[in-house]
């Protein structure tokens, strides 16, 4: 039995370990990659590698359940873009709508739900109402989170399209405006990349800090090695087009205060899927890397999700960083009243 | 972590792998499903997963939570004597949610003459007791919850997992298929009273071999019996609701979709019992080529 998600780890990295693989294994395998929703990403891994006949189908049905995924993520990401089309402002694509629609090998196999978009914080009222005007609606309206989202996230309440029921995020920064780093937006904006249709995408080095903003600064790592898997691809894809990017990567981690998450993401990334990397870049090891191997690990071969203390502790940690101590009780104390349900802000993580 | 226990299953093309936190279910899964090929040692498509829904439920007061390679976020727990129906819930889940190799119609199938007869219609309609009732009376049964389409022949690929019976539908097959066939009688599921019925041997033997869709009926139980014509708009549009996995397919969901509705003929049929619907079938299915 699988007591961990080193095997996908393994078998991501080196898609001929799989050979090795028993039957047993890989009903196994298969579980722990659609769990952390790395079935897309593992078959195309292992396209070229012999495996067992109904794997080889399983596989085949993941390759094109999300041929269909980017082509709805970028459907999504057109309908949004004629629903704006008369804001004059600049409109990013983020996370994997930005990869597919940037052919990114990040963007390969990998699943996509909401559409993300990030446009000036001066613009949200404009771009609101034009999406409210074209059929996006609130999902839950409650004056409580509706207020939380404003005052203190880095989006808007999530909208959901009334015919297509796809989810829209809107986005001005990168992190929670509670959170300690504050991310140098108009710099983002400013070194956007356009692409054909007049959507931008983040400049690579903005690209791969985001995604490593999102892993380490804000959630609990849930959906960790996803993430961590995406981080690898876009380094190597950036580190292989550009020489300087190392030294660009560096520079942009100052401007965005996201210095330590980056030596973070760049040691985990090495060292489980053996990316390869400035070591200037990647800091002092430390021990607490241990412990979010441990987190990013814990899954086993049912599928299920184990080592329950580390992930509360994850959990824990995601909130203390998403805003300071005083605040959290104060929302904790309102969430609690309320009924307790988990606050509506957690459905990213 | 706890160790679970697991068997694997193998229904028409698909296998899965059943983990439960407890033996039981998985003991009365293994006793019903023993005629079936077993996949032992092999892969398989799906993973179920039958859990307690908190830790201590395994003990007190046991609470099955239906998880899996596919999930919804809501599913309500089961009790443990439930389990049974926890997991044909699963495989059913999984199926509804992760197949992909066919397109997946909420109907039953029987077959006759190498031809497939399949029925469509809400919960209620009675589509799944008239499978069962036509498998006695011989067709051979095909499935009572999904008929697979198959996306470039245009068969239908046979899926006959436990016939699920509810509510009336019980005693009226407890009184003509013989004890050892049945499971757990189970009392006020969420879904009513539930007792699983093993298929027909022969329906579980040729599992594998497929069958041209003939004829295809929108059922209606409680009503004078009558045959009527539906619009091709309208076929269409039920059967895309009747699709767990229509949208999810794409352009190959919509091509076959369009084959099946051009090819096959359609009624809508009422009926008050068993008798009566099989005298409408039989005549319908003279009148084909």
């Amino acid at each position: 039995m699988m007591r961990d998600a080193r095997t996908l780890v393994r078998a991501l990295r080196e898609p001929s370990s799989v050979e090795a693989l028993n039957n047993g294994q890989w009903t196994e395998l298969i579980s722990v990659a659609r769990a952390e929703s790395l079935i897309g990403s593992l078959a195309h891994r292992v396209k070229d590698v012999t495996v067992p006949d109904r794997v080889r189908a399983v596989l085949q049905d993941a390759v094109e359940a999300h041929d269909l995924a980017r082509q709805q993520a970028l459907w999504e990401a057109d309908c949004a873009r004629r629903a704006l089309a008369d804001y004059p402002g600049k409109i990013l694509l983020m996370k994997g709508t930005a990869y597919v629609a940037a052919n990114l090998e990040a963007g390969i196999g990998r699943s996509i739900g909401d559409l993300d978009i990030m446009v000036a914080r001066k613009d949200m009222p404009v771009v609101e109402a034009a999406l409210l005007d074209a059929g996006w609606e609130w999902v839950k309206p409650d004056p409580y989170d509706d207020q939380y989202y404003r005052e203190h996230m880095h989006e808007l309440p999530p909208l959901i399209h009334r015919e297509r029921d796809r989810m829209i995020d809107v986005h001005h920064t990168i992190l929670p405006l509670t959170a300690r780093p504050t991310p140098d937006v108009k710099a983002i904006l400013d070194a956007a990349v356009a692409l054909d249709d007049g959507l931008y995408v983040m400049a690579p080095a903005d690209m791969l800090i985001h995604s490593i903003a999102h892993l380490f600064a804000d959630g609990d790592l849930s959906g960790g090695l996803r993430n961590l898997w995406d981080i690898n691809l876009l380094i190597r894809y950036c580190s292989g087009a550009d020489p300087e990017f190392w030294i660009k990567l560096g520079t942009r981690a100052e401007i965005h205060g996201l210095v330590s998450e980056l030596e973070r993401a760049v040691r985990l990334a090495e060292r489980l899927y053996a990316t390869p990397v400035c070591k200037s870049r990647a800091g002092k090891r430390r021990f607490s890397d241990c412990l979010y191997v441990r987190r990013l690990l814990a899954r086993d071969g049912y599928g299920r999700e184990t080592r329950k203390i580390t992930r509360f502790a994850f959990y824990v940690r995601s909130h203390w960083l998403r805003m300071p101590p005083v605040m959290l009780a104060r929302h904790l104390w309102t969430k609690w009243r309320k009924g307790g349900k988990s606050s509506d802000w957690t459905r990213h993580r | 972590m706890s160790k679970m226990h697991q068997i694997m299953l193998k229904i028409g093309p698909a296998a899965f792998r059943i983990v439960s936190a407890w033996r039981r279910p998985l003991d009365q899964l293994t006793d019903l499903y023993k005629a079936y090929p077993a996949p032992t040692g092999e892969t398989v498509d799906f993973t179920v997963r039958l859990e307690p829904e908190k830790p201590w439920r395994r003990f007190v007061r046991p609470s099955v939570h239906i998880g899996g390679d596919f999930w919804l976020p809501d599913a309500a727990p089961l009790p443990l004597e439930q389990g049974l129906l926890g997991a044909e819930m699963g495989m059913n889940l999984q199926m509804a949610l992760g197949w992909r190799r066919h397109l997946l119609l909420h109907a039953s199938s029987v077959e006759k003459d190498g031809k497939a007869l399949v029925m469509t219609g809400q919960s209620g309609s009675g589509k799944s007791t008239l499978s069962a009732m036509l498998a006695e009376r011989g067709w051979r049964f095909m499935g009572d919850e999904f008929a697979l389409l198959s996306l470039d022949s245009g068969e239908i690929i046979p899926f006959p997992r436990l016939i699920s019976l509810k509510n009336k539908a019980i005693e009226a097959m407890q009184d003509i298929a013989s004890e050892e066939r049945f499971g757990p009688e189970m009392k006020a599921t969420p879904k009513g009273d539930i007792r699983h019925l093993v298929p027909p041997r022969d329906a579980i033997a040729r599992m594998n071999k497929p069958a041209r869709p003939a004829l295809l009926l929108f059922p209606r139980f409680g009503h004078a019996p009558e045959l009527r014509d539906m619009g091709q708009a309208e076929i269409f549009v039920r059967l895309t609701q009747a699709s767990t996995n229509y949208v999810a397919l794409g352009e190959a969901g919509f091509r076959s979709l369009t084959r099946f509705v051009d090819e096959v003929p359609v009624k809508a049929m009422d009926y008050q019992s068993i008798d009566q619907a099989e005298e409408l079938i039989d005549g319908l299915w003279s009148e084909l080529r």
